[in-house]
């Protein structure tokens, strides 16, 4: 597959004989769905029924979190929120392709991967918050998770910081010849930073087993990807840094997975690095601060509307004779039921203790640190409490 | 014990540790094959083989990155960026994640590593082979700073620093690399981190300094013995943590400062240990707290010597202190 597809000018490589329907998406890309969300049997991934199952109900956690996310934010109940809308076949297809002992190095706007890893609704909901529950004692916005003992690493808000320390996980790895890979993701906008080409040259020449995802949801905040770069596609860059890429349509969550897992069994037997260009559209803002309606057409949006990921991985498992109505109606019931919990459970948490400031600094606190929170414990004395005058986050 | 030049001193504290530690891993731009462009790391890709011993692509925010990675997944990397001239590139990978990591994470991701960098003026090399950067990560939360002044210091601290659970910036003043040689033990050992040590006491004026300014110091205080100056020296070796007793210990005795650095004056360490003083010690002050720095130039080529401080203008600033 990955070779078919390492070339621009390759056709597109579905032929099921079903009667081809117009798609906004670039023909170029690898697909297991048609527009009819009919799979070409060719190349559709093996996968159990218990498999795809889990695979639907993280794509549709991941969606719910989103708008519970989205919604908390509206109601002033939390400060910020990133939403992942349209993309969520890109973060359950490829963590699907996963052992759980192998690194991903996610961006912002992954929480589908942190959920299908593992991680608990709670722990996510108190980073929301930022709250004295949450892994990271309040001291990130938002969506910067981290979870060490899930190999889930921290977010950065600076972009694809995160592409070339993937490289350096799978680089120790490798030396300690263990089997583990590191994924990592990032956007369109952040093929042109600095450290997605530092990555992909390191990876390359050091043949360190990582695997990298573009999520191309063609908006960078209001940029879009032509004002990125003059390349045809991502996946091609590739080439340059002397690695497979493939380009799949990212809101077909079994070609996700096929490619990832594809490129996930190279990189376990020692071959190499492999980009993958997750062709999708951000079907929500930026984030809760952003109006995408000063920048981008409805009617893109309208068109990708029609794929939703979700929508077609229910209609692929509906065919299967593995979904239905009811079982649809009692999922929604259940994964709202155990959101609502978490968000009730998590919002009753305090805010972090204010000696907490000083704390993993360094691993033990410097002279200058002890008597910095002695000073604000007097002022505190003195004072008695602290006025947030914080304004609203604007980005 | 072994006589060793300052380089020399620093290649064999990386072989001891990389002897005694298999997570110990060099990485950087002709650290290999080549042995660094300063030997800093000659024959040691050969000792302990490419795995460990890495010649990188040519790119500093690369390397500091790929450390970051490593660390994180259970490695012990000490990078080399060849001059520090060419650190910036790496900036955001050593402030916003290096340093950034341990906090944001709440404890949970480590980021241990060392950075190693040669710094400083005095060796021809323009503009872009001479500049002091320390300021700009001192003022990082999360990084530590040290910089020797001496074979036995480097060696010690370059060991407590790659055993130190944080990321360590590690500048080697290459001025000194061949032009001072001390007993170096053979054995492993640590020089702590965070404390600062009087290599010349004096009871009339403190001299502070680090790196390359502090043989300049010590020769400073020999022009002032004759001059009626008895100085005191102090090599800070670590600006981050800041030993801020021994500083202040030797103000309040002497009442007089002259911080020596070359970086460039403002915004320079020397004012931020000018601040602690006033903070500390004021009344222990018989005269203002001088600085004899680089100049707020960019760093020249052919007038450089112009541009360092030298022992007699630091001569000349105990005087003015001391007749104050």
């Amino acid at each position: 597959m990955l070779e078919k597809h390492s070339k621009s000018k390759k056709k597109k490589i579905s032929s099921n004989g079903h009667a081809k329907a117009p798609s906004v998406l670039r023909a170029d890309c690898f697909r297991v769905l048609d527009e009819a969300n009919r799979p070409n049997q060719k190349v559709e991934p093996k996968l159990s029924k218990e498999v795809l199952l889990r695979m639907y109900r993280q794509m549709q956690m991941t969606r719910f979190y989103d708008e519970r996310g989205m919604l908390l934010q509206r109601q002033g109940r939390i400060g910020f929120y990133v939403p992942s809308f349209g993309q969520e076949a890109i973060q359950i297809g490829t963590t699907a392709a996963l052992k759980q002992t192998d690194w991903i190095f996610p961006s912002y706007r992954e929480p589908g991967v942190f959920i299908s890893r593992g991680a608990s609704l709670f722990d996510m909901l108190c980073n929301l918050w930022g709250n004295a529950s949450d892994v990271c004692k309040g001291r990130q916005m938002p969506n910067h998770y981290s979870f060490s003992d899930l190999r889930l690493f921290s977010v950065s808000s600076p972009i694809s910081t995160q592409v070339i320390q993937a490289v350096g996980a799978s680089l120790a790895s490798k030396l300690r010849k263990e089997k583990d890979v590191a994924i990592t993701y990032f956007g369109d906008g952040g093929t042109s930073e600095n450290d997605f080409h530092t990555g992909l040259t390191f990876a390359g020449v050091m043949k360190t087993p990582t695997v990298f995802i573009c999520t191309n949801n063609q908006f960078a905040i209001s940029v879009p990807t032509s004002k990125q770069t003059a390349a045809e596609r991502i996946a091609d860059k590739a080439i340059g840094y002397g690695m497979p890429g493939i380009a799949v349509d990212g809101n077909d969550v079994l070609a996700v997975y096929a490619a990832t897992q594809e490129a996930v069994d190279r990189a376990r037997r020692g071959e190499g690095p492999t980009l993958i260009e997750c062709v999708t559209f951000r079907m929500g803002p930026h984030s809760s601060s952003d109006d995408p309606t000063r920048y981008r057409d409805s009617k893109m949006f309208d068109a990708w509307a029609k794929r939703d990921p979700i929508q077609r991985f229910r209609q692929y498992l509906e065919g299967k004779k593995l979904w239905d109505q009811k079982k649809q109606e009692e999922l929604e019931k259940e994964l709202k039921a155990i959101l609502a919990e978490a968000v009730e459970k998590a919002e009753k948490e305090p805010a972090p203790d204010i000696e907490t400031l000083f704390e993993d600094v360094y691993e033990h606190p410097t002279a200058q640190l002890l008597r910095q929170r002695e000073a604000l414990q007097k002022e505190q004395e003195l004072r008695g409490k602290f006025e947030n005058t914080s304004e609203a986050f604007p980005l | 014990m072994a006589n060793l030049t300052l380089v020399q001193a620093v290649r064999d504290a990386l072989l001891t540790e990389m002897t005694l530690d298999p997570r110990v891993v060099l990485m950087g731009e002709d650290v290999g094959l080549n042995g660094g462009v300063f030997r800093a790391t000659e024959g040691l890709q050969k000792e302990f083989g490419e795995e460990r011993v890495m010649d990188t692509p040519l790119a500093e925010s690369g390397i500091i990155g790929l450390a970051c990675g490593m660390a994180v997944n259970g490695m012990k990397p000490v990078p080399e960026i060849q001059f520090m001239d060419f650190i910036f590139p790496a900036f955001d990978q050593i402030v916003s994640e290096v340093a950034k990591l341990r906090y944001r994470s709440g404890g949970g991701f480590k980021c241990p590593m060392v950075i190693r960098t040669p710094y400083g003026g005095g060796i021809k090399g323009g503009h872009y082979h001479s500049q002091s950067g320390e300021t700009y990560f001192a003022h990082t939360a999360g990084l530590k700073v040290v910089i020797p002044s001496n074979p036995y210091d480097t060696k010690g601290l370059l060991i407590a620093a790659i055993r130190d659970p944080d990321p360590v910036l590690f500048m080697e003043p290459k001025r000194l690399y061949r032009s001072v040689k001390g007993e170096v033990p053979e054995e492993a050992y640590t020089v702590e981190i965070g404390k600062a040590q009087v290599v010349r006491p004096g009871k009339d004026v403190t001299l502070i300094a680090w790196g390359a300014m502090v043989p300049v110091c010590l020769k400073a205080a020999e022009l002032c013995e004759p001059r009626g100056a008895d100085c005191e020296v102090i090599d800070v070796r670590t600006l981050v943590p800041l030993d801020e007793e021994t500083i202040l210990e030797s103000v309040r005795k002497t009442g007089r400062v002259v911080i020596v650095h070359e970086a460039q004056k403002t915004c320079g360490f020397g004012a931020e240990i000018s601040a602690l003083i006033s903070e500390e010690a004021i009344l222990s002050l018989e005269a203002p707290i001088v600085r004899v720095t680089g100049l707020d130039t960019p760093f020249p080529y052919t007038l450089e010597h112009i541009y360092l401080p030298d022992p007699e203008r630091v001569a000349l600033a105990v005087g003015k202190v001391k007749n104050f």
